[in-house]
């Protein structure tokens, strides 16, 4: 296996674009200047379940600057794919409130918004069902959870091991529907021309987006062009496609011109996707030493009538603990609700909060101190598939966490420590993530003027891949950062992963480091840059496909001190602190900021963030920024991030593991940890907020 | 409906709209909101749209060096006023201060709120500097300009981050500051 | 937003006239809360007129320490006044503990009096809602009302007016002068604001066209021993969940005099007369602030999801009041 010498990787290197962005030079997808283009306004369904009977397109018509109104009696037909979100105005069902049924076409933003505020829509209303509960006679078990898990494995009997165990945890926890809510809205602009559709779009993959849209209009993938340079974030809701960008394309074909259409942030609520809320069971069954038997995770989920999503909530409790019988399963109920979809750390996100909360309940039923009880149940080899860890550094997270963050001296008693009006509490939680990694294809070029281009479809959406990328084709061509440009954000370069489940830079910078051998091979074979310049390409397909004997995971520890005022039960963090072993960190400055914000969405996501399910008409009913609360920058004091070193052959060229969803893993059970440890209440339904707390 | 047909006609009035020291003559509908004109007909693009209703502080600019959020701020009634945008913040090529630091402090990330967090950053320090209070600003406590973190924080709670890169654009600015 | 002209008085008289003139007109202010709804589809005023120039944006200190606020103060230059700070810390408090920077700066004090309520139904065009859509219902009655009112509601309507400037102004009987069809009038706080009845589409006791062309507080020279408290979810840039605005006179161990308002618990900003009656020559102790909260919350009826507002309320209370004393 080929390694890096390292020069540039390793550094804290600026970020490659960052001038662009501080000078508000760098162009999202909205911004993309035009000749000729109109503006699109959707109009959302405003029933949760039932048909369109008709839409009275003739008074918006006569608006000024309304140039057409489509709705599924007149809009081009796409042809069906995988994704029924997909079909945008292709029937008069609606699946969800809020879902597009028509969109208005005019010449300025105003004349376009006013106009769809007021087409007609008839609608045959029917009765929805919107309410998650654990006993819904319409649970059932999904195929496959995403990516592509069982939904069940059991080992051993967990029945009767847990009926048997001295010590015992059996709790439900609850998580509430997040939306990812990127500062950017999901935006496009959308063009057909001769050589067919070009998309500037907001997206987490050009290449994925590109696949996605073209067979909807019946073209090849490479007829159409997606274009993302700078992306506001995503956070997961733009990776899968979602109905928006095909409205946008499907309005500019049918008017013909240029088509812009950005989603209000209101409308991100129903259509971009968000987290599914979870009503999860955790039993542990134990030894008084704290020695787990048996461990039990059930997860409930939603998803929409139209698609299914099955989030992987139980999934790292397979791999997080040793004991000998073990079950997680996923149960999912179809309602007439939005499609959830990614939100950061799908899955391990919630489902962790639920584990290392149990976790922290059996550490205090035993006993025992919260970090001891998790590295007795530190498992050998990966429990559920018996293969070794390519490496996992947990307990080394652990103590180093501890000792940074001064945990030596803490007295486990709830409740007992003041400041002025302020009870204060710490706690820790663990965190994992697996390895994923995804074949591409990348081309590096050597300039005659020493200048070196590599191309590859990768996105940069925040977690600085650009730069990164940039880091790792310099070092493997042994040149300075100054002499490599990366291009990414463009389908019409070399194929590429998305960036999605913290394996953007594993796909992508695998790729490059190829591609870059690849030219310095080709540079020493010809003796130095032809005057032409040269040009090689690889595709990792094969390099990605081989199996590996190895359970590949990241792992890490956070911990939390907060307070809470004793009047009023307002929860809030006051120091945050994690430690994480992934790998190889290639860049310290970006990673520690993919860290720290992966915490600091944790935080929210531990104390503020809930999306508030309207039962009488099926939507979410606090869709803005105003009524669903992130973390604002008073929420947010010290947090601090640390890695330990860790060396692991078994990962790719660079040695890296992901980074950009680790950090809000074990956030949200720190931090309820901490708030039981501060009041002696143990808050089981995120988010933490004041109401739970006041006694 | 005859009645609703007339009064859907957009108004448009003409005016002269001044940003980053250049006078603009344009005529505008009265329903534009000073980020859309920006955005949408000066293609000043710098000036970012979160949430169209002042919720999330990414359209925020200066006017008359006040900060204010241009989603809610309609055109029309700008006729005399002075605008910054974050185009504007460098002194020629020569970026402000400010802007060095997000860089290195590494105070962005997608970088979507971060034109917003510096306009805010630019007033926020010019309302320090007249002695304007904030909410953690000890009673009747006079203002130390070079401001600690909690006043940081505090003052630049309206420009919301979702990267999570608080702690790194608070680092930023305190540096500025002193 | 549906099409609108606008105009930009210079005085208080053209701008009354240019209202009367045409229907379905609407004074601006600095349009945080008007623009906001417009871009809703809440309300849609067929003429603006721009009164920032048309109110004062001065702030006169008076001879007996009172002051004279014009309308179109700005929220920010309110809260950075040095009288202010110094004679009415919790108007100050108030108003640097709402909104943001940036909204503070271009919010005026009418316009932050006369700010519409945060029910999520009401800005919502496509629900029901009495208050902005009357006759249609309050789905926030069974629906979420977590952070609704526990005081003074109706049946018509169960929200809560968001003002924490009001709230301040409320406790310090600050009078509003009005510039009416009929010529000039007063109201003197808590009395701009009605309780929904059965109207509850009318949030104040103005009538259209009114124009707000000051605020006076009266002298209180106790009120510099005074606190605006606010509880809320998020640690900045959040609406109230509960507030308090609290000032005393103390006199020996005895409170000679009170003033307490509350936010986030009514549909108007919430005098505590009750409370205030209670602790009128109480002696300074925890257990009188503790009855004159009880005093104030009999009258609570929650709701079914926000009965925790009045365990919240009373602790506020009492410990704003423990604070002003300087009792821990
Ligand atoms: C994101 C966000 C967060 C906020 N958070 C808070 C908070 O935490 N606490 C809080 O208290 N407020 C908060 N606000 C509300 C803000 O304080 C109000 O929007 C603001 O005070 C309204 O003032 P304005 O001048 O902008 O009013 P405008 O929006 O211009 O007008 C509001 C109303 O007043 C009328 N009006 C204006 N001037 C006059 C006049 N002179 N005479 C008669 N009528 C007049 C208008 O016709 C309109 O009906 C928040 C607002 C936003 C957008
Ligand atoms: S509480 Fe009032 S504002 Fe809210 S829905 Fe009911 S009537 Fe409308
Ligand atoms: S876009 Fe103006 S505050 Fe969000
Ligand atoms: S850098 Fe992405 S939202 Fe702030």
């Amino acid at each position: 296996m080929t390694t890096v010498a390292a020069r540039a990787v390793g550094t804290e290197a600026d970020r490659v674009e960052g001038l662009e962005k501080v000078t508000g030079r760098a162009r999202y997808a909205f911004e993309h200047p035009i000749e000729d283009m109109v503006y699109a306004a959707p109009v959302p369904s405003v029933v949760a379940r039932g048909e369109v009977i008709a839409v009275d397109v003739a008074e918006a018509l006569t608006f000024p600057g309304v140039i057409d109104v489509l709705w599924h009696g007149n809009a081009p037909k796409l042809e069906r794919v995988g994704n029924a979100e997909l079909h945008v105005l292709q029937s008069p069902r609606v699946a969800y409130r809020g879902q597009y049924i028509a969109v208005v076409i005019a010449k300025t933003l105003e004349e376009a918004r006013e106009a769809a505020l007021r087409v007609g829509v008839e609608y045959a209303v029917e009765r929805h069902d919107v309410g998650l509960r654990a006993d819904h006679p319409r649970l059932y078990r999904p195929e496959r959870v995403n990516p592509d898990l069982p939904a069940d494995v059991q080992q051993g009997d967990p029945d009767t091991a847990l009926a048997a165990a001295p010590v015992t945890v059996d709790a439900v926890y609850r998580t509430p529907a997040e939306h990812n809510n990127p500062m950017e809205p999901h935006a496009t602009v959308a063009r057909w021309d001769a050589e067919g559709l070009t998309l500037y779009d907001s997206t987490q993959g050009a290449t994925s987006l590109r696949d996605a849209v073209a067979p909807l209009f019946g073209i090849e993938p490479s007829s159409v062009r997606v274009i993302a340079p700078h992306v506001g974030g995503g956070f997961g809701a733009k990776g899968e496609p979602h109905p928006p960008v095909v409205l946008a394309a499907l309005a500019a074909r049918r008017t013909g011109r240029p088509v812009k259409l950005a989603v209000t942030r209101q409308q991100m609520f129903s259509v971009t996707g968000y987290r599914t809320p979870t009503i999860q069971r955790v039993r542990l069954g134990a030894h008084p030493d704290g020695h787990l038997t048996a461990i039990v995770h059930d997860a409930v989920e939603q998803s929409s009538t139209i698609h299914e999503f099955a989030e992987q909530t139980t999934t790292p409790t397979r791999i997080m603990y040793a004991a000998p019988n073990r079950r997680t399963t996923h149960r999912l109920v179809r309602l007439d609700v939005p499609t959830p979809s990614w939100m950061r750390a799908p899955g391990e996100a919630p489902g962790m909060f639920a584990l290392e909360s149990a976790m922290d309940e059996l550490a205090a039923a035993c006993g025992l101190d919260p970090i001891e009880l998790r590295i007795r149940n530190e498992p050998e080899v990966d429990p559920e598939t018996g293969l070794p860890f390519s490496s996992r550094n947990l307990v080394a997270c652990l103590r180093d966490g501890a000792r940074r963050f001064g945990w030596a001296d803490r007295d486990p008693a709830p409740g007992v420590r003041r400041r002025g009006r302020l009870l204060i509490g710490t706690g820790v939680a663990a965190s994992t993530y697996p390895v994923y990694r995804s074949a591409c294809q990348a081309t590096a070029r050597a300039e005659p003027g020493g200048i070196f281009t590599v191309r590859i479809a990768a996105a940069d959406i925040g977690t600085g891949a650009r730069t990164v990328l940039t880091q790792i084709a310099a070092d493997v061509l042994r040149v300075p950062l100054g002499r490599v440009r990366v291009a990414i954000g463009d389908s019409a370069l070399p194929r590429a992963s998305l960036a999605g489940g913290s394996s953007g830079t594993a796909s992508w910078g695998t790729a490059v480091t190829r591609a870059c051998e690849a030219l310095r091979d080709e540079l020493d074979r010809r003796g130095g840059t032809p005057s032409t310049g040269v040009t090689v390409s690889v595709d990792t397909t094969e390099e990605n496909g081989e199996p590996s004997r190895f359970a590949r995971h990241a792992f890490g520890a956070q911990f939390a001190e907060v307070g809470v005022d004793r009047d009023t039960g307002e929860a809030r963090v006051r120091r945050l602190l994690g430690v994480f072993a992934v790998g190889r960190v290639l860049n310290p400055k970006t990673a520690r900021s993919q860290f720290i914000g992966g915490m600091t969405m944790g935080l929210s996501m531990a104390l503020l963030e809930e999306s508030v399910l309207d039962r009488e008409f099926g939507d979410y009913l606090n869709h803005d920024l105003a009524q669903y609360h992130v973390a604002a920058c008073a929420d947010v004091p010290a947090v601090e991030a640390y890695w330990v070193e860790e060396s692991d052959p078994h990962l790719n060229p660079m040695g890296s593991k992901g980074i950009g969803e680790i950090g809000i893993v074990g956030t949200a059970a720190a931090v309820a940890n901490a708030v039981h440890h501060a009041t002696g209440i143990r808050v089981r339904d995120l988010p933490i907020r004041l109401d739970k707390l006041l006694t | 409906m005859n009645d609703d047909e007339d009064l859907s006609a957009p108004v448009t009035m003409e005016m002269r709209l001044s940003v980053n020291g250049i006078g603009y003559p344009i005529t505008v509908d009265t329903r534009e909101t000073l980020l859309d004109t920006l955005r949408e007909r000066l293609d000043l693009t710098g000036a970012k749209k979160g949430c169209d209703h002042g919720q999330c502080g990414a359209c925020t600019v200066l006017v008359d060096g006040r900060r204010v959020t241009s989603c809610l701020t309609l055109t029309v009634a700008l006729d005399d006023r002075e605008i910054t945008t974050v185009e504007g913040l460098a002194d020629g090529s020569v970026p402000h201060p400010l802007q060095t630091a997000f860089v290195r402090h590494d105070a962005l990330q997608c970088g979507y709120c971060t034109p917003g967090q510096l306009c805010s950053a630019v007033g926020m320090l010019a309302e320090a500097r007249a002695g304007w209070p904030s909410i953690v600003t000890a009673d009747g406590g006079s203002v130390d300009a070079r401001l600690d973190e909690a006043e940081i924080r505090e003052r630049m709670s309206g420009n919301l981050c979702r990267c999570g890169a608080y702690v790194n654009i608070v680092a930023a600015i305190a540096e500025v500051a002193r | 937003m549906r099409p609108f002209v606008y105009r930009r008085p210079g005085d208080a008289r053209t701008a009354l006239a240019e209202l009367a003139a045409e229907p379905g007109a609407m004074y601006l202010g600095g349009g945080t809360n008007l623009v906001d709804l417009m871009r809703l589809g809440v309300l849609a005023p067929r003429t603006l007129v721009d009164v920032t120039r048309a109110c004062s944006d001065a702030i006169e200190v008076r001879p007996d320490g009172g002051l004279w606020i014009g309308a179109g103060v700005r929220n920010a230059d309110l809260a950075a006044h040095p009288a202010v700070r110094r004679r009415y810390p919790m108007l100050a408090q108030a108003l640097l503990s709402g909104a943001s920077g940036q909204i503070r700066n271009m919010a005026t004090v009418a316009g932050n009096l006369l700010q519409r309520t945060r029910c999520a139904y009401f800005q919502d065009p496509s629900k029901p809602c009495n208050k902005a859509r009357p006759g249609t219902g309050c789905p926030a009655r069974a629906g979420d009302h977590r952070n609704l009112a526990i005081l003074g509601y109706s049946d018509f309507c169960v929200a809560t007016h968001p003002s924490d400037m009001a709230v301040a102004l409320t406790a310090l009987g600050a009078v509003v002068h009005v510039e009416g069809a009929a010529g000039p009038y007063t109201v003197r706080m808590p009395g701009l604001h009605r309780l929904p009845g059965d109207e509850p589409e009318r949030d104040t006791v103005l009538e259209p066209g009114d124009l707000i062309i000051a605020v006076e507080i009266p002298a209180l020279p106790y009120a510099a021993c005074s606190r605006y408290r606010k509880v809320r979810d998020r640690a900045s840039f959040a609406f109230t969940v509960v507030s308090v605005a609290a000032a005393v006179d103390k006199s020996g161990g005895t409170i000679r005099d009170c003033r307490i308002a509350l936010g986030g618990v009514a549909p108007v900003p919430w005098r505590a007369e009750r409370a205030e009656a209670e602790l009128r020559g109480a002696p300074i102790a925890e257990a009188s602030f503790r009855r004159a909260a009880d005093a104030e919350l009999t009258a609570a009826r929650p709701l079914t999801e926000n009965g925790f507002k009045v365990a919240l309320v009373r602790n506020v209370v009492v410990r704003a009041l423990l604070d002003l004393v300087g009792v821990s």
